[in-house]
C-alpha cells in the first residue's frame, strides 16, 4: 500500500525547505497503487485516510467557504432552505390537510424529521457529484479519492450543527424541552445515518464517474425516498393503512426496514417534546428503537466496508474516465 | 546508488468509448463492444531511477510521457507491471490544480500545500517564504479568480517548490512567469538537485534537458526508444522528428522564384554535416518570371527552436544587384560555421528593397553541426584554460 511517510520522514521541522539534504536510503521502497486484497484492503485505506486527516479538514473548510462565497446572506442560506420547507409543510400539511390539529407542536415535529433528511440529502447529493466535480484534482494529484466524498460529509455535518440551532431556538420560544433520557437516541441515529449515507455516497460517487445519469437518478430517487419516510406525515397513518385496514404486515415491516425511517423516528422520539403529552404519545414509534438502531449500525458498518471496496476497485480508472 | 523509483514492465491501455450516459449505452448496446477501441498508451516500460538523478522524458505529443508520469505519481494505475518508490513525492502535473477561484490566495496556499502533502504547521512556517517567492504579497488576500494568469502560476509554483519532496515530478510547467521568475524557478530546481533529490520531468524544451538532466528517456507511441545521456538522446530526437517536421512550404507572389537551394561546403559541394569551424555556403537559383530591377536576396539560419542564429541580405549589406531576367545563381560563402552542435535550418528569400517578398522559402533545407564538445548555447568557441596559483591570501 502507498501510505505516505509521515512528517518524521521529511527533513526535521524548522529547517527551511530545500536546504537540508535528503537521505532516502532508509525509507522503504513501497508499491505505488498496489492492488489490495478485496477483503482486507479496507484497513490500509482507512489508515491512509487517517494520515491525510489534515487535508480532509482543509477540504471540508473549502467546501464550506466556497458554498456561500460572495453571497450577502452567506450561511443564512443554510438555514433558509429548511425553514422555508418548514413553513410550506406546516401550512400545506399541518393547516390545509389538518395534520397540525392531530399532532401537537407540529412545527417541531416537522423540523426534527427535516433535520435528519436534510443531512441525508446533503451527503448523498454532494457525494454523487464529488468525484466528477473535482475532476481537475483527481486527474492531477494523488491522495485517497475517498477524501472527496468524506469532505462532503464533513461539510454537511457542519450545516447540520447550524440547523440544530434553529431547533434550539424553537425550544426556547415554546419553552418545551425534550426529555434528556431520550437524547441518547440522537447520537445513535446520527451514527447510523452517517454510516448509511457514506456507504451509499461512496458507491454513487464511483458510479457517477462511469455513468453520468446517476446524478439525475439520485434526484428522482431522493424525492421518492422523502415520501417513503415518515417526515411530513406520521407513522401511525402507514400502520393504519397497511396493518389495520389491510392484512399487509410484511409491507409495513418492509416500510420500517428503510434506514431513514428508523433515523427519523428516533429523531422524533428524542427531539420532539410533543409526544410527551397524552395527545401526542401515539405518534412516538412504539417499537424498540435502540435495538433497531443497533442492528442498523451493525449492518451499515458492513455496508461501508463493502462500499469502500467497490470504490477502491473503481477508483483506479477515475483519472482516465473523467 | 539507491533506487528511488522502480518501474517494472508497466503497460497502460486506454479504452476509447464515446457513449457516456445510460441512454447512449442502451442505444448502442450491440455496437458498443465493437466500438470500444483499445489504445496502448504505454507498453512494457521498465527502468530504475537512482537517488539524486534528474531524468528527462522526451518524445512527441501522445507518446505516453504524461501517462508515465501519472502512473509514477499514483494518479493512474497500470494495467500490468508495477511501480515502487521511496519517500515523499510531489507531482507538478499542472500548476494550481488544487486552486479554487473563489478562495483567496492565502486560503489557496493552505489548501494546495496540504494537497501536496504539507501539514498545517509546516505551511504556517513556510508561508512567508512562499509569498515572498511568488512576489505577490499585495494580492495574497484577494480571491484568485481575480489574479492574472502570471500571478496564479507564480503562487502555484511557489507552493509547489516549498513542499520539500524526495521525488519531484514535473510536467511541462517550467515555462511560466516572466524572465526573472523563471530564473528563480530554475535556481530552485538546481537547489533541489544539489540536495540530492530526484526529479523526473517531461519537457519539449531541449535546452532544459541539456541544462538539467543527467539522463534522458525517449518515448514513442508508448515504447522506450532511447535511454541514455542527454546528448545522445537529444541527437536521436532531433534526427527523428525535426527534419521532416521543420521543413515549410513557400510564400510570396513568385515574380522571382527561388529554386534548388543547397547547403555546401563553401566550395560548391553539397554537404549535410559540419563540424564547428568548417567552411560553409548556401546557394540557390533565382528564376525571374519578369525582368526585375529592384531586388535583393537574403538568407537566414535558424535553430531547432526557431531562434534566428544568423541572417543577412544584399540590401542591408548594400550590395546592388544587377537587374535579373532569366536564371541566376546566388552563392553565399562563409569561411567558417562557428556554431554549437545542433540541427539548423536555412530560410531563403528574394524581395524588393522595400515591400513584400517576391518569394520566400522558410526552413527549406536543413543541416547539422556535430561536435564532441559538450558546450551549450549558440556560438561555438574554443577556450584555453589556465588556473593560476596565487599563493595564500594576504590581508
Amino acid at each position: 500500500m502507498s501510505s505516505r511517510p509521515r512528517i518524521a520522514a521529511g527533513p526535521a521541522l524548522g529547517s527551511p525547505p530545500g536546504h537540508g539534504s535528503v537521505n532516502v536510503a532508509d525509507l522503504p521502497l513501497e508499491h505505488v497503487n498496489a492492488r489490495q486484497p478485496f477483503v482486507s484492503g479496507f484497513v490500509g485505506t482507512a489508515r491512509e485516510i487517517w494520515d491525510y486527516r489534515e487535508l480532509l479538514e482543509q477540504l471540508v473548510r473549502k467546501e464550506l467557504k466556497v458554498r456561500y462565497k460572495d453571497s450577502v446572506l452567506g450561511f443564512f442560506w443554510t438555514l433558509l432552505r429548511p425553514l422555508l420547507q418548514l413553513v410550506v409543510y406546516t401550512v400545506a400539511i399541518g393547516l390545509f390537510l389538518g395534520s397540525g390539529r392531530a399532532i401537537p407542536e407540529f412545527g417541531v415535529y416537522l423540523f426534527t424529521g427535516l433535520l435528519a433528511w436534510t443531512l441525508f440529502t446533503d451527503i448523498i447529493g454532494g457525494c454523487t457529484g464529488s468525484i466528477v466535480g473535482n475532476a481537475g484534482l483527481v486527474k492531477k494529484v494523488y491522495f485517497p479519492r475517498e477524501l472527496f466524498p468524506l469532505s462532503v460529509v464533513g461539510a454537511a455535518l457542519v450545516n447540520f450543527g447550524l440547523q440544530l440551532s434553529v431547533l434550539l431556538a424553537a425550544y426556547a420560544v415554546t419553552w418545551d424541552w425534550p426529555r434528556p433520557r431520550n437524547l441518547v437516541l440522537v447520537p445513535l441515529a446520527l451514527v447510523a445515518l452517517v454510516l448509511f449515507a457514506v456507504a451509499l455516497g461512496l458507491v454513487l460517487a464511483a458510479t457517477n464517474v462511469y455513468l453520468r445519469d446517476v446524478t439525475y437518478l439520485v434526484e428522482v430517487g431522493l424525492l421518492l425516498w422523502f415520501w417513503m419516510t415518515p417526515i411530513v406525515y406520521d407513522w401511525t397513518k402507514v400502520h393504519q393503512q397497511l396493518v389495520v385496514s389491510h392484512p399487509l404486515g410484511w409491507l409495513f415491516r418492509l416500510y420500517l426496514a428503510n434506514p431513514m425511517a428508523n433515523v427519523v423516528l428516533s429523531f422524533q422520539r428524542a427531539l420532539w417534546p410533543g409526544g410527551l403529552t397524552a395527545r401526542g404519545a401515539p405518534f412516538y414509534y412504539s417499537g424498540d428503537l435502540y435495538l433497531r438502531l443497533a442492528v442498523l449500525i451493525a449492518v451499515c458498518c458492513g455496508l461501508v466496508w463493502l462500499a469502500q471496496r467497490i470504490f477502491a476497485r473503481a477508483q483506479g480508472n477515475f483519472a482516465q474516465e473523467l | 546508488m539507491d533506487t528511488v523509483v522502480e518501474v517494472v514492465g508497466v503497460s497502460k491501455r486506454f479504452t476509447i468509448r464515446k457513449d457516456k450516459s445510460l441512454k447512449e449505452r442502451l442505444v448502442n448496446f450491440r455496437r458498443s463492444a465493437r466500438h470500444a477501441e483499445d489504445f496502448w498508451a504505454l507498453r512494457d516500460i521498465s527502468f530504475d531511477v537512482a537517488a539524486g538523478s534528474t531524468v528527462g522524458l522526451i518524445g512527441p505529443n501522445g507518446s505516453g510521457k504524461s501517462t508515465l508520469l501519472k502512473i509514477i505519481g499514483g494518479i493512474l494505475s497500470p494495467n500490468s507491471g508495477h511501480v515502487r518508490r521511496r519517500g515523499r513525492l510531489a507531482a507538478l502535473l499542472e500548476l494550481g490544480a488544487g486552486f479554487h477561484g473563489d478562495l483567496t490566495g492565502r486560503e489557496n496556499v493552505y489548501l494546495n500545500a496540504s494537497i501536496l502533502g504539507l501539514s498545517r504547521t509546516q505551511t504556517q512556517m513556510y508561508f512567508e517564504e512562499i509569498v515572498a517567492f511568488s512576489g505577490i504579497e499585495p494580492f495574497i488576500d484577494t480571491q484568485v479568480k481575480f489574479y492574472s494568469s502570471g500571478m496564479y502560476v507564480r503562487l502555484a509554483f511557489a507552493v509547489a517548490v516549498h513542499v520539500d519532496p524526495e521525488i519531484l515530478l514535473i510536467d511541462e510547467v517550467l515555462a511560466v512567469g516572466d524572465e526573472p521568475f523563471q530564473r528563480r524557478c530554475m535556481d530552485r530546481i538546481k537547489q533541489f538537485q544539489r540536495d540530492g533529490r530526484t526529479i523526473i520531468f517531461v519537457t519539449h524544451g531541449l535546452d532544459q534537458i541539456r541544462q538539467l538532466c543527467d539522463r534522458v528517456i525517449m518515448l514513442e507511441q508508448g515504447t522506450m526508444m532511447a535511454d541514455g545521456t542527454p546528448v545522445e538522446a537529444i541527437r536521436m530526437f532531433r534526427d527523428k522528428y525535426h527534419e521532416e517536421a521543420g521543413l515549410q512550404p513557400a510564400v510570396g507572389d513568385r515574380r522571382l522564384e527561388i529554386r534548388d537551394v543547397t547547403v555546401t561546403d563553401g566550395a560548391g559541394t553539397p554537404t549535410p554535416r559540419f563540424a564547428p569551424g568548417d567552411p560553409f555556403g548556401v546557394e540557390f537559383d533565382v528564376w525571374a518570371r519578369q525582368p526585375t530591377e529592384d531586388w535583393a536576396a537574403g538568407i537566414a539560419i535558424t535553430d531547432s527552436v526557431d531562434l534566428t542564429v544568423y541572417g543577412t541580405n544584399t540590401h542591408i549589406e548594400r550590395v546592388d544587384l544587377p537587374p535579373v531576367s532569366g536564371r541566376h545563381r546566388v552563392r553565399y560563402r562563409f569561411e567558417s560555421i562557428p556554431m554549437v552542435e545542433g540541427q539548423y535550418y536555412v530560410t531563403v528569400a528574394v524581395h524588393p528593397r522595400v515591400g513584400p517578398e517576391y518569394h520566400r522559402r522558410d526552413r527549406v533545407v536543413t543541416f547539422k553541426v556535430l561536435s564532441d564538445a559538450g558546450s551549450s548555447g549558440v556560438v561555438h568557441m574554443t577556450p584555453s584554460l589556465d588556473v593560476l596559483d596565487l599563493g595564500a591570501p594576504t590581508e
